[in-house]
């Protein structure tokens, strides 16, 4: 017997008992439907994390100065400023395995234009600080190194900046104070949006290092700064840069090696990392739940093909009678249990798209579908089928034809 | 005439746990092609474990089995499978349709193991349901059809892989003393018109007179083999009471 006419009498026998079998489907729709919006939602995470590690700059490490300790008092990280302009550049210029680095001054500013003003974050830093977290400009143009040397009076907008200072006017070329002094504005950083914990990295301003030390942040300490932003060459090399800037800091500041480090080395990318990392197992927790449900509907199935082999006794008695074949029988209810799961599949698939949709508007919750998902649940329902089927198919296939064909 | 069937020291015996229950005890017997002969004898005879084992369904322990000339006692069971497919046409006392199923598709049912392509598996069905005078009906549902019209379905079936062999067990044993003498009239004329073996099987003598040879069982053996000259369910026919309506009564 060929494929096309096994599943014709498939589709048929199937037809005869309309509600059973889509009841029996609807074990398999919703177990593929639950893994899809299951995976989806788990995928939307992962996928939202690592955009956000994307939008921090890749291979970042910061190094922050140290913390002071007065009266018994111990202030933060960076309370001290341990750390120069030389350090960044003997960073950026004797380590393999750093790529950029740059030193970064900063603190918050009131920042005024005609008549709107408003507080922000302003950094002063070399133009490299743009290149280490991967941020182009979109109107006007960057810092260059001309602006440091020279101390220009310039400055780079965030865009939450842009948008509250200026609204629909251009913002490049235009003449802002910071701190009573006047800076024109050369240009606009493109969006980057929210860091995991919710702050917005677009309410930033940048200004030229030297011109932050001048004018913005004192000179108390000459040529201190407050971190320095480092690039490592690569995912790979990062814990090397980790480990070459903390012997390269220790020498240059004459740490002994009983003495504790008067600075200190973050790995952003690290953390996020394991944020990544939770999101995939959430993700990974929440399709085995989904699948549970899959495995449900396949003994569903199993269970109704055990049912229909015994109902129809008589007709496999008949059919082997005629000269069907062990292998004959045994296709053809496997044929019909494989079409239960696929078509369940297929509007489990729907279902699981429009679930994961609707999850996303109501919920605010990103979701991502991706055509593996897709497969792997079609195919795993298949497998179901395949697997649930084979035991009552093996079953009626071994039938004895006499006994069949007596059975009432 | 050639040999058809051929049984040597057929023997069988069923094994209910520890009782041995022997229902053929040895039979010998010699079937040439074109014959159509019945096999008679009470319930527990043996006659239905003969039938069993010469359509194929079932295997002796003893002894052996030769249709056209081949040794089948030692076939595998999709080797079976294939002969019943191809050399041996079933009729049933329950007629064993497919329900819900067309008369056209159940007819066609033995080529759908054939291979036989779609076209000529549906022209050949339609030349076996004309054969059988059930032309015009071959979309109804066995639900739709008399009794009798249920068993032409079956013969023509049986029929469809041109087989060497009909056997058909008690085929009317449902059915009314006219339709009787119409399925016994169709098994004469397929046996003189296309040389086909058939062997009935029934405990009905009325039927049995309608053969040319009555082979009766009791107690797993052959104990009487008759040739004779048969009536012709023909004349019986023309003579027996009007037919009633279809479908009526």
């Amino acid at each position: 017997m060929n494929f096309p006419m096994t599943l014709r009498i498939a589709l048929k026998a199937l037809g005869r008992n309309k509600m059973r079998s889509s009841l029996t489907m609807l074990g398999i729709i919703i177990g593929v439907g639950a893994v899809i919006a299951m995976i989806a939602i788990g995928s939307g995470a992962k996928a939202r994390i690592q955009e956000q590690i994307a939008s921090m700059g890749s291979n970042l490490l910061i190094v922050l100065s140290g913390s002071a300790t007065s009266g018994g008092i111990r202030y933060g990280s960076g309370s001290v400023p341990t750390l120069t302009v030389e350090d960044s550049k003997a960073i950026a210029s004797e380590l393999s395995a750093v790529k950029y680095a740059a030193p970064v001054l900063q603190g918050v500013a009131q920042i005024v234009f005609g008549n709107q003003n408003w507080a922000t974050i302003t950094f002063a830093s070399t133009p490299e600080v743009l290149l280490i977290r991967d941020w182009p400009v979109v109107k006007g143009r960057s810092i260059i190194q001309s602006d440091v040397e020279g101390a220009a009076k310039v400055c780079l907008l965030g865009q939450t900046v842009a948008d509250n200072l200026f609204g629909d006017i251009d913002p490049v070329g235009q003449v802002v104070r910071v701190k009573q002094f006047p800076f024109t504005v050369v240009g606009v950083l493109s969006t980057k949006g929210q860091t995991t914990w919710g702050q917005d990295q677009d309410d930033v301003v940048y200004v030229p290092l030297t011109t932050g030390q001048r004018l913005l942040f004192g000179q108390q300490f000459p040529g201190m700064v407050r971190s320095i932003a480092v690039q490592a060459t690569g995912p790979d090399t990062m814990n090397l840069a980790e480990d070459q800037i903390t012997g390269l800091l220790r020498q240059r500041h004459r740490i002994r090696a009983n003495q504790d480090n008067d600075f200190s080395v973050r790995n952003l990318t690290e953390a996020m990392s394991a944020a990544e990392e939770s999101a995939k197992v959430m993700s990974i927790l929440l399709g085995a739940i989904a699948s549970i449900s899959l495995l449900v509907g396949g003994i569903g199935i199993m269970n109704i093909m055990l049912v229909s082999v015994t109902e129809r006794t008589r007709e496999i008695g008949i059919r082997m009678a005629v000269g069907a074949r062990g292998r004959d029988i045994l296709w053809q209810f496997l044929v019909e249990a494989l079409v239960l799961s696929l078509i369940g599949g297929i509007i489990g698939i729907i279902l699981g798209v429009g679930a994961s949709q609707l999850i996303s508007q109501m919920f605010k919750w990103p979701t991502l579908i991706s055509i593996n998902a897709l497969l792997l649940s079609f195919s795993f329902a298949g497998g179901v089928g395949i697997f649930f089927g084979f035991y009552p198919a093996r079953k009626a296939a071994q039938m004895d034809p006499i006994e069949a064909l007596r059975y009432e | 005439m050639s040999e058809l069937i051929r049984v040597e020291h057929l023997a069988k015996t069923y094994f209910l746990g520890e009782v041995q229950v022997p229902a053929l005890k040895g039979v010998d017997l010699t079937i040439q092609a074109g014959e159509l002969l019945a096999i008679m004898g009470a319930s527990g005879s043996g006659k239905s474990t003969f039938m069993n084992i010469i359509g194929c369904l079932d295997r002796s322990t003893q002894g052996s089995y030769f249709l056209e000339g081949k040794d089948v006692s030692g076939l595998t069971r999709d080797e079976l499978a294939r002969i019943r497919n191809q050399k041996i046409g079933f009729v049933f006392q329950s007629f064993n349709l497919l329900g819900r199923t067309s008369a056209l598709e159940n007819v066609e049912l033995p080529l759908f193991y054939d291979h036989t392509s779609s076209r000529e598996r549906h022209q050949r069905a339609m030349e076996a349901l004309t054969i059988v005078g059930l032309q015009g009906r071959e979309h109804h549902l066995p639900s739709q059809l008399s009794g009798g019209q249920q068993q032409r379905v079956a013969i023509a079936r049986a029929l469809v892989n041109k087989p060497s062999l009909i056997l058909a067990d008690e085929p009317t044993g449902n059915l009314d003393t006219r339709t009787s003498l119409e399925i016994m009239d169709i098994f004469q004329k397929l046996n003189q018109a296309s040389g086909i073996t058939i062997i009935l099987v029934t405990h009905e003598p009325d039927i049995a007179l309608y053969v040319s040879r009555q082979v009766v069982f009791r107690d797993g053996k052959v104990i009487k083999d008759d040739h004779f000259q048969p009536r012709k369910a023909a004349e019986d026919l023309s003579q027996a009471p009007a037919p009633v309506e279809e479908g009526g009564a």
